[in-house]
């Protein structure tokens, strides 16, 4: 028995990274050293421990012991390794327990199915063998194939009282291996109700290849290579690493760790005082302004007294195009076009000819992108010009003078005393109450309807 | 539309031909750039401290399991989806459940919160993604309002709102995405080109925003334009199923998560996978990805139950999070970077920090 497992070793093509785990840990020469092992009276070859299969697993892959035991006890839930003690229970416990690997024959990447016929005739040799004495899920099981398949079932007598027989012909030791690896085959195949059960996987996927031949357009990749060693993602990190919560910690405290929920007031999009943090990350870049609404009002409060807010108020009004429902765009763009786009519009924004021209012809038709090139035109013009005039401006400098700065607060000294946790309206509380207000005024861009959170 | 039918004198094999030839000359284009890797850069960077990552919340309530999960903008609300059919909104601060409503199917795979707070989204088996207004109304059935907005030939595996509550992006086992008009239902775009099934999908957090990535069980991860339709890049590095992508905060960038056991990083400019996160020991498939807010580190849930924590720029694994008792098979980071959430076949979901 043991030749021909080391033969089929051998030829089975391994492919999944389970199975090149199992395979190492089987190398003659680097693999667990396997030894005989006692189970009562009887001694079993090739078999090894649960702390051995810890222990190599610990020193193969550089990996602390919990991870050791977690991967090991997969490897043992998906029937590559079985127990000799407690045959039942498919878990690796990290002692002296015994455990060998299964016969790649019965490995479940296999995938031939276990059939209700095979099912019934280790149904039958157990139920023969403890002479009636199945357990309950067992014998469920039999009495259901038993009516089920009932015309075979003289074949299936038949088949184990012969398995049976040939089985007494073996030397103890091999009888018991094999009627563990069966066993631990059926315990994967047919679970215990309530057991874990490896063969769920989700929804079908079906990897269909169509005929079609998708010819993307490759050459202009090449026209766009660049070399990444232009530190990009390095820099980035360095830049947002004290805003990062995680990595950085997060003033005065992280919420969800003390629940304490300071930090979340101190940041709502209606506090009179931004932190420092916040009026940083203003500086960042353009796009971090605009995509914090209080960020973008007080931009707009500077643009008002430059005189140039009409460019953030067009550009807001063309996200509202571009992300507004379809029905209302023929109407928002013939608004937006006698608002800052038509000769001697009250909000008139600066365009160049080319691209006024462009967006003339494309109102004609109007779509949800007919205000793509004007709008990203004015962007860029706020970008280069009004953002970095705004960074260096009274405004901005006197905010970020006046920001908070929260003391990052130690834990409780008492850290079994649970603090209240503070329940927050629900957005979609906050929307309606607004709503039956009659206080809902056109919120203007999408970007802006963020829920402000309120302790 | 990215494809189109054979011209006079092409046949299926001289198209290959001509892609294989293609394929092979924008190989030899980026090998001579001697592009290093994204950890050779990065070798003088300090390396992380230990990190300190525990459960904070477990949120039990789903009978099933725990298929997809959502933040809402507020920073402590989500929407959860599981098997069953349930889709539950909580407030994952007080681990109150705040509504709950029953879909007509099962394995409900995907589930987005509104940008307003006011709706949420899902959708799976049943072919379509679903929008339903929340309502605080103790006694309004939300199934009530339901509006049904998506509708593809196979099962929804993804859905994102866009900047707005009026659109909505989906990702279909029919081996497509698009994008739909919540209002009118009515389709805006579709995005053909994956040749399998579609598993995931995110939208750039770029200036113009007008670009998505999606991942398919083609092994491929693609780059769309919004407004044409048109795949502008394609990556086809991993070996398996890519079950999600995430794009790095600054959009430069996206990771993705296999079932071939690793997370890779694509860098868009450089138009190349410019790091690997994988590991020996980690033999399971990564089902989602996020980057925490300064990119700096990637989770990454595994069907192993793990949660594996990435140093992006040099590659190592900075931490590994035990406590789920089945597959992880979602995992979202929350708006303002201070937790992480995953949702499990456990029936849990935990939030971390």
């Amino acid at each position: 028995v043991f030749t021909f497992i080391l033969k089929f070793q051998h030829d089975h093509k391994v492919s999944l990274p389970m199975e090149q785990v199992i395979v190492a840990m089987q190398d003659p020469d680097l693999g667990i050293k396997m030894k005989n092992q006692r189970l009562l009276i009887t001694v079993i070859p090739h078999a090894m421990t649960g702390n051995d299969i810890v222990e190599w697993l610990m020193k193969k892959y550089s990996i602390m012991e919990e991870e050791a035991l977690h991967v090991g006890d997969l490897l043992v839930r998906h029937g590559y390794i079985y127990p000799l003690k407690e045959p039942r229970n498919l878990v690796l416990r990290p002692d002296e327990s015994p455990y060998r690997f299964q016969t790649p024959y019965f490995w479940s990447s296999q995938q031939w199915p276990a059939s209700e016929l095979d099912y019934a005739i280790y149904l039958t040799k157990k139920n023969i063998r403890k002479q009636g004495q199945l357990i309950d899920y067992e014998k469920e099981n039999y009495n259901l194939l038993h009516k089920r398949i009932n015309h075979t079932w003289d074949f299936v007598v038949m088949q184990a009282k012969e398995q049976l027989r040939a089985s007494k012909q073996r030397r103890k030791a091999d009888r018991i291996v094999l009627e563990c690896q069966e066993q631990a085959y059926w315990l994967i195949n047919r679970p215990p109700p309530g057991a874990f059960d490896i063969r769920e996987h989700g929804p079908e996927r079906r990897n269909r290849l169509t005929s079609r031949v998708q010819l993307v357009r490759l050459h202009s990749f090449i026209i766009h290579q660049k070399k990444i060693h232009d530190r990009t993602f390095i820099k980035y990190s360095e830049q947002y690493f004290s805003h990062d919560p995680m990595m950085h910690g997060c003033p005065p405290s992280n919420p969800w760790i003390t629940d304490d929920i300071t930090h979340w007031a101190l940041n709502t999009n209606t506090v009179s005082t931004p932190t420092k943090l916040r009026v940083e990350r203003w500086s960042f870049r353009f796009m971090e302004l605009l995509s914090d609404p209080l960020g973008r009002l007080k931009f707009m409060e500077y643009l008002e007294k430059e005189f140039s807010a009409e460019n953030l108020c067009f550009w807001e009004a063309c996200e509202d195009i571009r992300h507004g429902e379809n029905s209302r765009i023929p109407q928002k763009v013939q608004e937006v076009y006698k608002q800052f786009l038509a000769p001697g519009a009250s909000k008139w924004v600066n365009v160049d000819s080319k691209t006024m021209e462009k967006t003339l012809e494309g109102l004609r038709r109007p779509n949800r992108f007919v205000m793509d090139d004007a709008q990203m035109h004015i962007y860029f013009l706020m970008k280069k010009d009004s953002y970095p005039r705004y960074l260096k401006s009274d405004l901005y400098k006197n905010l970020l003078v006046k920001a908070i700065a929260p003391q990052e607060t130690k834990r409780s000294v008492f850290p079994f005393m649970r603090r209240h946790r503070h329940s927050s309206p629900n957005p979609a509380l906050v929307a309606q109450a607004l709503e039956e207000d009659g206080k809902a005024k056109r919120l203007g861009s999408p970007r802006i309807t963020s829920p402000a959170t309120s302790p | 539309m990215a494809c189109q039918g054979l011209g006079p004198n092409e046949t299926l094999a001289t198209l290959k031909t001509e892609s294989e030839t293609l394929k092979t000359k924008l190989e030899e284009e980026r090998a001579k750039l001697h592009d290093a890797e994204l950890h050779q850069v990065a070798e003088k960077v300090e390396a992380l401290g230990q990190f300190i990552i525990k459960t904070r919340r477990t949120l039990k309530g789903h009978g099933n399991k725990v298929l997809c999960m959502d933040w809402c903008k507020d920073k402590r609300r989500i929407v959860s989806s599981s098997q069953d059919g349930k889709v539950i909104v909580w407030d994952a601060f007080t681990a109150n459940k705040e509504h709950a409503v029953t879909m007509p199917c099962t394995w409900v795979m995907a589930c987005a919160y509104a940008p307003s707070g006011c709706a949420v989204a899902c959708g799976g088996l049943d072919n379509k993604c679903s929008v339903y207004p929340l309502s605080l109304d103790k006694n309004e059935n939300l199934a009530a309002k339901k509006k049904s907005v998506a509708m593809h030939t196979n099962y929804l595996s993804a859905c994102s709102f866009t900047n707005s509550d009026m659109q909505i992006l989906t990702s279909s086992g029919d081996g497509t995405c698009a994008l739909w008009d919540v209002e009118s239902g009515q389709l805006l775009q579709s995005f053909h080109g994956h040749s399998a099934d579609v598993l995931c999908l995110d939208l750039a957090p770029s200036e113009t925003g007008n670009t998505f990535v999606s991942g398919g069980c083609d092994k491929k991860a693609n780059v769309w334009d919004m407004r044409s339709g048109q795949c502008i890049q394609s990556f086809e590095s991993h070996e398996s199923d890519i079950n999600s992508v995430r794009y790095y905060p600054s959009g430069d960038a996206f990771a993705s998560g296999s079932d071939d056991a690793t997370c890779r990083l694509f860098d868009l400019r450089a138009d190349r996978e410019v790091s690997v996160y994988s590991k020996d020991s980690i033999i399971f498939g990564v089902s989602s990805v996020d980057f925490s807010l300064s990119g700096r580190l990637l989770f990454g849930g595994y069907n192993d139950y793990t949660i594996n924590v990435w140093d992006v720029l040099k590659g190592t694994r900075v931490s590994i999070l035990f406590g789920h008792e089945n597959r992880v098979s979602t995992l979202r980071v929350s708006p303002d970077g201070t937790a992480f959430c995953s949702g499990s076949w456990d029936h849990t979901l935990r939030i971390w920090a």
